[in-house]
């Protein structure tokens, strides 16, 4: 009897282990050398950015990014402070510039410490924001695609859109003629639901104002194709241009125009999971779309979007290094490695270190980035975790 | 067939007046003017300001704006701020300039990608497969402008040749071998960088769409009844996961602006991007959103002839 019992766990042992996601996920990621590889090297640009942000604020920091000192400029690496010429309070962390110094006698080294935090913060703002926008309109687009929107209500939308802007353009009265009758399209739209959807009463003839135009998931999907027509490099950059130079700016218009592929993403999941048993259940059980997409969809759907999001952030760090570079980057307070890089690229020949420091280490994080992502799509793949 | 000719015809058509309006509110809706650029210029007074908003219907409405802006563009009459040229004519000789880097680099891309994904995906897992791979992530990783100085140091360093510009100053004198020989070397180095991104991802899409042909059942049985290993691999592989690429040869197309802003500012290469860069600097409207409305219709026209092709290509489409 107890054999029998024993057997029977033996068999249950052997056909259920349990194995939580992550733990399926981390057995296939670990296998992949070079995406281990890209995993250490991103915890370790986490911790020297953290480490970076730490050493380099306030108001007397352990490395001052900021301290121009003329007469050492352009030393090159691991060479000491001049003690003669530098006040003590000057003076860089153990006397000695680790990394050299630029063309105003600023250590790179802190410079560097401070624009890793930057980079990092760059980057992963930008790409927050376009993950945001990206789960928020694929999972619209995904959930709630079949919906139609009648005719009264794209009046009203357009409405309130160009009352926009002509509020941003300056011209009031324009403005808010559009507003009002904006709002005067919703209330009928609204009087009409209540009415005819909710009620029984038929508008008659009237009714023709309300067909069904077009539905949320063309309309979202339209605005993705629409989006994705602009040369994205060109339109940021032009963006950047013309807003005043700040670092929010950059992160806010980087994550604006970069939202596109993780919408399309979550929409694909979204299509899939809607219609799984679940999600069926879910709603039997009288649960709300709120709780559902939440709860049940969104972690189902997140794998896709945490790998776009990875490889992502090394875009949005790279687009910055290229912004730096033609002089629309983060504003000079802030040092970040795309413009140690591009103010010392007129050095190049009298000091090759204030290019290739900044250039490298780019490179070398941007490619971390870069295999991480490609070792967490690998891992995240359900099709690769049954083999 | 041609019903979703004329279908996707008019598609287009809707999508390229909502790429109009938001070109146009992109530029126009920012904070500050362009006549206020410079508004410590002393000989920039009151009157020279109010007849420059008048020249260029700055003082309209915005919907009268948007509708002048669109039918100067299309009629040819748009003039730049800067220097009051014909905008149509300064792009198209650029145009021309960017054409070439264009096709060079699409050439070198091509003519790369494809030996280089082939071969990684029929030895998968071999040390040039890995290497391969590794080298196209680091080619997507490396920032395009620290790359270019590096390989200007090395081009001028070692072979002792001048790259930055299109052509080198003062060689009028010389002799036609020598000429050709100088273009082609100004021409060679920017394509090849701006090519190189390209060849990363281009390789890596031909590797991932041969191996999945590979392992498909017709490529076994052609293996089993002792074809030799080229003509499956080339005649019945090759061919069917060449069919996602007839797509990509129209998506190509919008390359021409996108990506050449940073090399072509490098390499001082008179081209669309640079334009488009110098027009940024001197908040030349008019230029700036006129290439920008010229990428999205090229990725318009791109798409569409995409659609198209694959129809013709693949005949289980018939949309």
């Amino acid at each position: 009897m107890t054999n029998n019992e024993q057997e029977i766990t033996d068999l249950h042992q052997g056909m259920t282990e349990e194995v939580s996601r992550f733990t399926a996920a981390w057995r296939i990621f670990k296998k992949n050398r070079i995406a281990l590889w890209g995993f250490i090297i991103f915890m370790i640009f986490f911790v020297v950015a953290v480490c970076g942000l730490i050493l380099t604020i306030g108001d007397s920091p352990v490395l001052d990014p900021a301290q121009v000192r003329l007469s050492e400029k352009l030393l090159g690496p691991l060479s000491p402070v001049n003690t003669n010429m530098v006040k003590p309070v000057d003076r860089p962390l153990f006397n000695v510039y680790l990394l050299g110094t630029d063309d105003l006698g600023r250590d790179v080294f802190a410079r560097m410490m401070q624009g890793a935090w930057i980079s990092l913060t760059v980057g992963f703002v930008a790409v927050g924001i376009a993950v945001l926008i990206g789960i928020v309109m694929g999972g619209l687009a995904g959930y709630y695609g079949n919906v139609k929107i009648n005719f009264m209500q794209v009046i009203s939308m357009t409405a309130f859109f160009t009352s926009l802007v002509f509020l941003a353009s300056g011209q009031k009265e324009m403005a808010l003629n559009f507003m009002l009758a904006a709002f005067f399209f919703m209330i009928l739209s609204a009087i009409y639901y209540y009415l005819v959807v909710r009620g029984s009463i038929s508008f008659g003839i009237a009714g023709f104002l309300f067909f069904d135009t077009i539905s949320v998931d063309s309309l979202i999907m339209r605005f993705v194709d629409i989006m994705l027509c602009f040369p994205s490099f060109f339109l940021i950059l032009t963006v950047v241009a013309i807003l005043p130079a700040s670092i929010y700016n950059i992160m806010i218009v980087i994550g604006l125009t970069s939202w596109m592929g993780t919408t399309r993403f979550v929409r694909a999941e979204f299509l899939s999971l809607r219609e799984q048993d679940f999600v069926s259940a879910a709603k039997a059980m009288g649960i709300s779309d709120i709780s559902i997409i939440f709860r049940h969809m969104i972690p189902n759907a997140i794998a896709p979007v945490l790998v776009s999001a990875t490889i992502g952030i090394a875009s949005a760090i790279l687009t910055e290094a290229g912004l730096s570079f033609l002089g629309f980057g983060v504003p000079p307070p802030h040092a970040t490695w795309g413009n140690i890089l591009s103010d010392g690229k007129r050095f190049i020949f009298d000091a090759p270190w204030l290019t290739y420091i900044p250039g490298l280490s780019i490179l070398i994080i941007v490619l971390a980035f870069n295999l991480f992502g490609e070792g967490l799509r690998d891992a995240l793949n359900p099709k690769l975790r049954k083999k | 067939m041609f019903s979703f000719t004329i279908r996707s015809f008019f598609q287009k058509l809707v999508t390229l007046f909502f790429i109009s309006i938001i070109s146009f509110l992109v530029v126009y809706l920012a904070p500050g003017e362009p006549s206020q650029i410079d508004p410590m210029n002393p000989k920039f007074t009151v009157e020279d300001l109010q007849r420059f908003r008048q020249e260029f219907n700055l003082d309209k409405p915005l919907h009268e704006q948007y509708y002048l802006f669109y039918k100067n563009l299309f009629t040819g009459q748009l003039k730049s701020w800067k220097d009051n040229q014909p905008v149509l004519d300064k792009i198209y000789e650029r145009f021309i300039n960017s054409l070439w880097l264009f096709i060079v680099g699409t050439l070198i891309t091509w003519c790369l990608s494809f030996p280089i994904g082939i071969s990684a995906a029929i030895h998968r897992g071999s040390f040039l497969d890995r290497s391969t791979t590794f080298i196209a992530y680091v080619l997507i990783s490396i920032p395009s402008f620290f790359f270019a100085y590096i390989l200007i140091i090395f081009v001028v360093k070692t072979f002792n040749i001048p790259v930055i510009g299109m052509h080198t100053f003062g060689m009028s004198e010389a002799t036609a071998f020598s000429r050709v020989m100088d273009r082609i070397w100004h021409l060679v180095i920017p394509s090849v960088l701006g090519a190189l991104g390209g060849i990363a991802l281009l390789s890596r899409y031909v590797r991932a769409q041969m191996l999945e042909v590979i392992h498909q059942d017709y490529i076994r049985t052609a293996r089993a009844k002792g074809l030799p290993s080229d003509k499956i691999y080339y005649r019945h592989g090759l061919r069917n996961a060449l069919l996602p690429f007839v797509t990509m040869f129209g998506l190509i197309l919008p390359g021409l602006i996108g990506g050449s802003v940073i090399i072509e500012s490098i390499f001082a290469w008179p081209g669309m991007g640079r334009m488009g860069y110098e027009a940024i600097l001197a908040r030349d409207y008019p230029i700036i959103l006129a290439i920008n409305f010229i990428a999205a219709v090229l990725v318009l026209i791109g798409t569409f002839i995409s659609d198209l092709l694959y129809m013709v290509v693949d005949p289980r489409i018939r949309l």
